[in-house]
């Protein structure tokens, strides 16, 4: 059993701390910082977040701020995206490999202005991204600046973000695009006001530097909210929604020893821009065998036929053999039934046999199903 | 944290509620706080000889995977079917909707706990 507190001395704290505790959350150590695993509870979050909406605190994400002259070019150069073709106020979903085409991590880059862009790593990559752009960066005129210590991240998702947000705002909020951001206030705070997330609704991420700003932000959402059913959600809640979205997690769908292609992602690799950039000529070696499924891995989602949960990192198994292994499974409160993601050699297929994942020595029945699990109505 | 004191306990959080020879078993509001949500359930099949000791069961939340102990000995006479179709009444309602299974007794119990020594027990480990 994990206690909440006890050995939280190294940890990083958010800007909201005090704010979670009088909520009841409990704790926990998220990748060097003490995060919300939930609060109430997970299932009620997850639900209120895809009927009504969920306030979570992201603010162990990476912020890098990429300046100066050359700095679309550095991005291009260091990342798969082509990203000096996003217009400014724009967002992408983009990855950075390193040059054999492995997944160092996967992150959205905003578009602040012309030479002035946002990178969000992921909390556990910080330093990875960090250093690969700062080494990357040599020869390009641009400066890599690590804001991650005092910027808070606060996300609002749901179908009823829009009402919730917009009483608070200056921004005039149908203006603003999916995957678009741009400098707005929220409750009187400077922030950075962007049209994304990572549940699979709708909904806003809202950048606050400095993160002293962040609590009043923070208070103002929840109690707007509250008439509409807004609960402050934690990363238990979070991780759910995405395994629903079917999108990925590092460390569980992508990895130093996975392409994007093996995550069914090689969309983000954009072979078309023009120069060099880290990973290219692996990254056209890891296409091509996606393309054929000569090599390389390949996503599958499945749900199960019981009740009983299938895992990480359990065994997939066709027919009694083992042909995969779970990179995410948790039951779907959506769905109602246990869900998961698994990866498989790309040239499996997968439309006929026996599936079943193997649970501590008992096969559970699943059946392969497409992914995402759930996509929602626009 | 409520411990009745018309129950008797086991050191693995679970309460026993002996009757007419049969015994009501369930978790406790000790053991379902430390789970978290409850999402799975598998007592054992109505109809199987338990003793008294044994794993007979397993409990899932949606983080961890924990045994189900059969606290008495004897044959298992009736499954709650409710709780395996609805997992959650397990956390809500541990010691009324949430039971696990019933036990006809083969010999009399041995090992439980008043309440008194397994509140004792919570409050060391807590």
């Amino acid at each position: 059993m994990t206690s909440a507190g006890g050995d939280s001395a190294n940890l990083r704290e958010t800007a909201l701390r005090s704010a979670h505790e009088a909520l009841g959350a409990t704790l926990v150590d998220f990748a060097g910082w003490l995060m919300p695993l939930r609060y109430s509870g997970e299932k009620a979050e997850h639900t209120a977040v895809r009927e009504k909406a969920g306030l979570f605190d992201l603010s162990h994400m990476g912020e890098v701020r990429i300046t100066g002259p050359q700095a679309a070019d550095l991005l291009d150069y260091s990342m798969v995206g082509h990203l000096s073709k996003v217009s400014v106020g724009r967002a992408r979903y983009t990855m950075i490999t390193d040059a054999d085409g492995g997944v160092l991590d996967d992150l959205i880059v905003y578009r602040l202005a012309e030479d002035d862009y946002l990178v969000v790593p992921n909390a556990a990559n910080v330093g990875t991204v960090l250093a690969a752009l700062q080494e990357r960066a040599g020869g390009f005129d641009a400066v890599v600046d690590d804001r991650s210590g005092d910027t808070a991240l606060i996300a609002l998702q749901g179908p009823a973000a829009v009402e919730i947000l917009a009483p608070l705002t200056d921004a005039d909020l149908s203006e603003i695009k999916y995957y678009a951001g741009y400098r707005h206030t929220v409750a009187g705070q400077p922030v950075l006001l962007a049209r994304t997330g990572y549940t699979g609704e709708d909904g806003f991420e809202i950048f606050i530097e400095p993160a002293a700003g962040a609590p009043a932000v923070w208070d103002a959402l929840l109690k707007a909210g509250e008439p509409h059913g807004l609960v402050p959600a934690g990363l238990s809640a979070r991780d759910t929604l995405r395994l629903e979205a079917g999108m990925p997690l590092y460390g569980q769908e992508l990895s130093r020893d996975l392409t994007p292609f093996d995550a069914g992602l090689g969309r983000v690799v954009k072979f078309e821009k023009e120069g060099d950039f880290v990973g290219r000529a692996a990254l056209e070696r890891a296409a091509e065998r996606s393309a054929d499924r000569s090599g390389g891995r390949r996503l599958i989602g499945l749900a199960a036929r019981g009740r009983r949960p299938i895992r990480t990192g359990m065994p997939l198994l066709r027919d009694g053999e083992q042909v995969g292994t779970l990179s995410s499974g948790a039951p779907s409160p959506t769905l109602g039934r246990p869900i998961a993601m698994a990866y498989v050699d790309a040239g499996l297929d997968a439309s006929t046999g026996e599936f079943a994942v193997d649970v501590r020595g008992r096969t559970e029945p699943v059946d392969v199903v497409e992914l995402p699990f759930y996509k929602r109505e626009r | 944290m409520s411990v009745p004191a018309e129950l008797s306990y086991t050191e693995e959080h679970e309460w026993v509620s002996i009757s007419d020879g049969v015994a009501t078993v369930g978790i406790t509001t000790y053991a379902a706080e430390a789970l978290g949500e409850i999402v799975f359930v598998e007592p054992p099949e109505a109809g199987a000889t338990v003793a008294a000791g044994d794993t007979c069961g397993e409990i899932e939340s949606t983080k961890s995977v924990s045994d189900v102990y059969a606290p008495v000995s004897g044959e298992v006479v009736d499954v709650n079917s409710a709780a395996v179709e609805d997992p959650e009444i397990i956390g809500t309602d541990p010691y009324g909707q949430g039971w696990l299974f019933k036990v006809e007794l083969s010999e009399e119990p041995k090992d439980l706990l008043s309440p008194e020594k397994y509140t004792q027990l919570t409050e060391g480990e807590g």
